[in-house]
């Protein structure tokens, strides 16, 4: 079931028992360390040491902000009487991004296993899986793997005989890529239209039906289960600094191997592209990378080297994001990508604030009579300044998300929108 | 009293209790923050970023609509940057709006008119086709343009937290985002119009009002709504001596900005066809029109013959005429006609329980008292449906308050949604099974209708904390005041003892067909309908033909509350003025005609002005010497309990609400086409 050859230089630390023989099942599972980071959290381990390991694991979300987990579990208050709930974001919806489909298609029961063992750190007694709307194949998946958890006593009522408590369900999202946001998530886990929350109050105090939630992408759970059997140190070491443990990248676009890959923290772009991806296709020059999604700001062929950590990425104005990493090859046209990525920002919006709702439509249709050749001069300073006024006045990331890559393009490759203008037709496209 | 937290904002310094928004602690000083979407009293949105202000240390702009203040913070609300903000967000929002404000209805008192002039820029930098959705129509009343909205989502909070109705919502997202009715395409709601008047833009347009005049055209007039006892503030769009709109942007009176349908649209009555205009006589057995000398002097005449040789006159009155013309009109009965035989439909037993709560004063609960208490005990009656403004003032208490709120009634009804108790009961019994958690209630605000009356009253109020404050509901516009009033057999102005009581409303109806009444005076009131004849000289006044008016020897054609001048006293005891909207055509006040008859009949009464009649009732009527300064001002002065026990003779059976619904209004809603107009389905009942 898996959708691409392994590479040598892969780290194979959450994706280790892809490729094992009925790797979905829980028999495979518990013939592979299995549930055992479970049993330690339950039996050795006290909540708070739980959340600790965590912490010195360096895990930062996959989601695409990177914030550290264990902190953001520490800010769940345990010892409040309310109901805790853990959430997973399994709404995959990055551009790019095809990391945790693998995850739940592969190894099911290791999501479980990290969700169970945030429940242990949180003392939650209830989860959910929420699955992007498009995802519906998966739910079979990890439905079947509840079941079986609950089989084997892994969920439901005294887990492991512990006293542990814990139930968990899978919800489907209707195909918004705003329920990604979390508290739009939330939201939609409520059975609200999915449109952010005003925070503070952030969701491990005040999140799913109002209760304190720990909130973490599948990868981020996924996580979990390796650095409990083998500590939080091992997993930091793996990566560099503050940047703890492996990350999937999902290489797309003009490489000869695309694929998911897990590699560690800081691996070089420059390498991902040349030796895991099997260089460019037909030999083409590099042109450009989008390194995490297609929120995050392009990266021209001069920074290729860059190693691919949350905060390299950061120094030079972009973002590691979700992990999605797309290649650009030098007959890209550039206009088009910034198209291309804000069509779908405009279908997505929420239309929830001004900017995001007014802005992505107003960018698209800009672009779209640019990109046909019906744009003036002083189209291009506007695309830019468009997007600067949504820039960090939005409700919610999405604008920013919307903007950054559009301001980037603008910025870098100016000369590829002067080459669209008076009447001329795409230069790319022959 | 929260902490009192200091910041600074634009230099100024500020100190406004920890929670303030940001946006309101700059109001404080002076500072306009604007914003399209907060909306005071409605849940937070942060959508509309206009709101964008400048934090010292943030690393951006922040939305001070959803900003608490904090110690020490810096804000700076015009600088360069927030300028650049707002004009950004206006540009953004007129991308796509269709700038048709020539014949947009909202013109000149548009707040996105007034953010651009303000705020925003000269030119557009949109080259772009816009988005374009045609117009619906939801309702009789209410029009949706999705083009010009703004997306500011105050409709969707005012229905589903102002109104508990919830017929609003969001479809599409992005651009296509478009706010939708709850029926697919139309709306099935309390048609309140409350979305209209929070509408920033001229998205929501009414159907009463649209293409007919430009704001300024219109003069304005504080009125009170005609309708319910609940004695909203309307304030009236005048032109050409026609009413255009009625609503209450000013916020200012007992219902700040609320209004139901009654008030907003249910004016239209003035203009109905059936509307008298002329006196008309009975000639041949038939009603003809007349002069107004020549009605005057015929009833004047007859009047004054029963009086003469002793014969016996029954006066009725009205629940929807002013206090001058209830006063007026008992006074002239008992002085000079020398009848002591005069009533009107009691709809809520508000005499027992002003004798139950001797010697307790400040026991009579004020509109703000809903809004305010801890707690609200609803007994036998249906709020949303027949006292809006109440139900509206206890849901803003639940919502900005947590009040609880316990309803003792047999049927389903808005308030139980949320309820901390609900008991499917009636009156006292259901009552009596939570007296226990009731008792631990310090601040409870107990409103009851006419399932409890009588010597239940004062059993009620035995039963309940000895803090409690109540509201004995009543019925129409002026019920309460026609009690204060004394348009009773057995008490005078001011709830005194009558010496000598005379026959009740039931004995003067059987009375009349009986024929046993020499004659008998019907002042605005139907209480004739369903009678099979009448044998006694009838005299109506009135603003339609009626079923009593039809079986009357002289009518008289009555101007209605708009048209006319003095006050009215709510169903919480509230007095406020009513100030003339327009000129009667035809008819004439009430007062005008009482006044025309004392002088044919050479009786000396003051003058039949309502600021004479109004200050002869400050002075005589116990409870009645109200602020002067703050009934002209447009405010509501409650009218003090009479604080002692009341003589009379309790006639429990006779106490009848009519179970009006929102949609109806006892004989005048017959001619409310708008009412008449939005009745979904078959009529709304609202069950005894």
């Amino acid at each position: 079931m898996i959708y691409n050859e392994p590479h040598p230089l892969e780290v194979r630390v959450l994706t280790r028992r892809f490729g094992l023989p009925h790797s979905a099942s829980i028999d495979t599972y518990l013939a592979h360390d299995g549930y055992k980071a479970i049993r330690k959290a339950l039996t050795e381990m006290t909540p708070e040491q739980v959340i600790e390991e965590v912490k010195a694991s360096a895990l930062r979300g996959r989601g695409g902000a990177g914030f550290p987990a264990g902190m953001k579990w520490g800010f769940v208050p345990r010892q409040s009487p309310k109901p805790k709930y853990v959430v997973v974001n399994a709404d995959e919806s990055e551009p790019g991004t095809c990391k945790d489909r693998l995850l739940m298609e592969n190894d099911p029961h290791q999501l479980l296993e990290g969700a169970l063992i945030a429940a242990r750190a949180v003392d939650a007694r209830s989860g959910y899986i929420y699955v992007r709307g498009e995802y519906r194949y998966l739910i079979e998946i990890l439905d079947r793997a509840i079941a079986e958890a609950y089989q084997h006593g892994y969920l439901g009522k005294n887990i492991l005989g512990t006293g542990l408590d814990f139930d968990l369900y899978t919800h489907t999202g209707a195909g918004a890529y705003e329920c990604g946001e979390e508290s739009a998530l939330l939201e939609s886990l409520e059975g609200k239209r999915g449109i952010p929350r005003i925070r503070p109050p952030f969701p491990a105090v005040v999140g799913a039906f109002q209760f304190p939630t720990v909130l973490n992408n599948v990868e981020t759970f996924c996580a979990v289960p390796w650095i409990i059997l083998n500590g939080g140190a091992a997993f930091a070491e793996l990566g560099t600094k503050k940047n703890g443990g492996t990350r999937l990248f999902c290489l797309s676009g003009h490489v000869n191997r695309p694929g998911v890959y897990e590699l560690p923290m800081g691996f070089p772009l420059r390498r991902m592209i040349e030796e895991v991806g099997g260089g460019m296709r037909d030999g083409k020059k590099l042109k450009a990378v989008i390194p995490g999604g297609s929120s995050c700001p392009v990266l021209g062929a001069d920074q290729a080297d860059i190693p691919m950590d949350f905060d390299s990425l950061q120094q030079v104005g972009s973002m590691l994001g979700s992990g999605g990493v797309v290649v650009m090859d030098e007959d890209t046209c550039m206009v088009k990508v910034a198209l291309r990525i804000m069509r779908f920002y405009a279908h997505e919006s929420c239309g929830w604030c001004i900017p995001c709702r007014e802005g992505t439509m107003w960018l698209q249709k800009m672009l779209a009579r640019f990109h046909a050749g019906g744009g003036i001069q002083s189209d291009i300073d506007l695309i830019g300044e468009v997007a600067q006024n949504m820039l960090g006045k939005t409700f919610c990331p999405f604008g920013d998300a919307a903007a950054m890559p559009t301001i980037s393009l603008v910025k870098r490759f100016r000369q590829e929108f002067e080459d669209h203008l008076d009447g001329k037709p795409c230069p790319y496209e022959r | 009293m929260s902490e009192l937290v200091k910041l600074t904002i634009d230099g100024k310094p500020v100190e406004a209790p920890a929670g303030t928004l940001v946006i309101n602690a700059a109001r404080q000083v002076g500072i306009e923050i604007p914003a399209f979407c907060y909306y005071e009293g409605l849940a937070l949105q942060a959508a509309c970023r206009m709101c964008l202000v400048e934090v010292e240390k943030a690393p951006k702009l922040l939305t001070a609509c959803t900003l608490p203040v904090a110690k020490d913070m810096v804000v700076r609300t015009e600088t360069p940057q927030v300028a650049a903000a707002r004009k950004a967000m206006l540009e953004f929002l007129l991308t796509n709006h269709p700038l048709d404000c020539p014949v947009c209805d909202k013109g000149g008192e548009c707040e996105l008119q007034d953010m651009t002039f303000r705020y925003g820029a000269g030119e557009s930098r949109f080259r772009e086709e816009k988005l374009h959705v045609v117009e619906q129509q939801w309702s009789p009343v209410v029009y949706f343009d999705a083009p010009r909205c703004i997306l500011c989502f105050r409709c969707v909070r005012i229905c589903d937290e102002g109104m508990g109705v919830r017929a609003l919502g969001v479809v599409n997202r992005g651009a296509h985002s478009e706010i939708a009715p709850n029926m697919a395409n139309h709306l099935e709601c309390d048609e309140c119009g409350m979305c209209i008047d929070i509408c920033p833009v001229g998205a929501l347009t009414s159907g009463a009002y649209r293409y007919q005049t430009r704001p300024w055209e219109m003069q304005y007039v504080g009125a009170v709504c005609a309708h319910c006892a609940d004695g909203c503030k309307t304030t009236l769009s005048v032109r050409n001596n026609q009413i255009l709109r009625g609503n209450n942007r000013d916020r200012s009176g007992i219902n700040g900005e609320f209004l139901c349908i009654k008030g907003r649209y249910a004016y239209d009555f003035l203009e109905h066809e059936e509307r008298l205009r002329t006196p008309l006589v009975r000639r041949d057995g038939k009603l003809q029109p007349a002069g107004w000398k020549e009605a005057i002097a015929l009833v004047a005449e007859r009047f004054r013959g029963v009086k003469e040789r002793g014969g016996s006159i029954g006066v009725i009155g009205s629940t929807r005429t002013t206090n001058e013309e209830n006063y007026y009109l008992q006074k002239l009965a008992r002085a000079h006609l020398g009848t002591n035989h005069i009533d009107h439909h009691q709809t809520g037993d508000v005499v027992s329980l002003l004798d139950g709560l001797a010697g307790r004063p400040g026991r009579l609960a004020t509109t703000a008292d809903l809004y305010n208490a801890a707690a609200v005990l609803i007994v036998g009656a249906d709020l949303s449906q027949q006292h809006p403004l109440l139900a509206f003032q206890i849901r803003a208490n639940v919502r900005h308050h947590g009040a609880r709120v316990y309803v003792v009634h047999p049927h389903p009804t808005r308030e139980e949604h949320g309820a901390a108790r609900l008991v499917r009961a009636r009156g006292l019994a259901g009552v009596e099974s939570i007296r226990e958690v009731l008792a631990g209630e310090t601040d409870l605000v107990v409103v009851f209708g006419d399932h409890i009356k009588g010597p239940d009253v004062e059993r009620l109020v035995s039963m309940l904390p000895e803090s409690a404050r109540y509201v004995a509901l009543v019925d129409y516009v002026n019920s309460r005041g026609a009690l204060d009033m004394g348009l009773l057999p057995d008490l005078l102005p001011g709830y005194a003892p009558a010496p000598h009581p005379g026959l009740s409303l039931q004995e003067m109806i059987t009375a009349t067909e009986q024929g046993t009444l020499d004659a008998l005076w019907v002042v605005g009131a139907n209480p004739l309908e369903g009678v099979a004849g009448c044998r006694t000289f009838l005299v109506v006044q009135e603003l339609f033909l009626t079923e009593t008016a039809r079986l009357a020897d002289v009518v008289f054609p009555a101007a209605a509350a708009y048209e006319k001048s003095g006050s009215f006293t709510n169903v919480c005891g509230e007095v406020q003025r009513l100030k003339q909207a327009l000129a009667p055509s035809g008819a004439k006040p009430d007062l005008e005609i009482m006044g025309l008859l004392a002088r044919q009949m050479g009786f000396e009464l003051a003058p039949p002005l309502p600021e004479a009649v109004f200050d002869e009732i400050r002075r005589v009527v116990r409870g009645y010497d109200i602020p002067y300064a703050t009934f002209v001002s447009g405010g509501a002065a409650q009218a003090t309990s009479v604080n002692g026990h009341i003589t009379h003779c309790s006639r429990p059976e006779a106490i009848q609400s009519s179970r009006d619904s929102m949609f109806t209004s006892g004989s005048l809603g017959r001619y409310c086409r708008v009412l008449q107009a939005v009745i979904e389905k078959d009529l709304v009942e609202v069950p005894e």
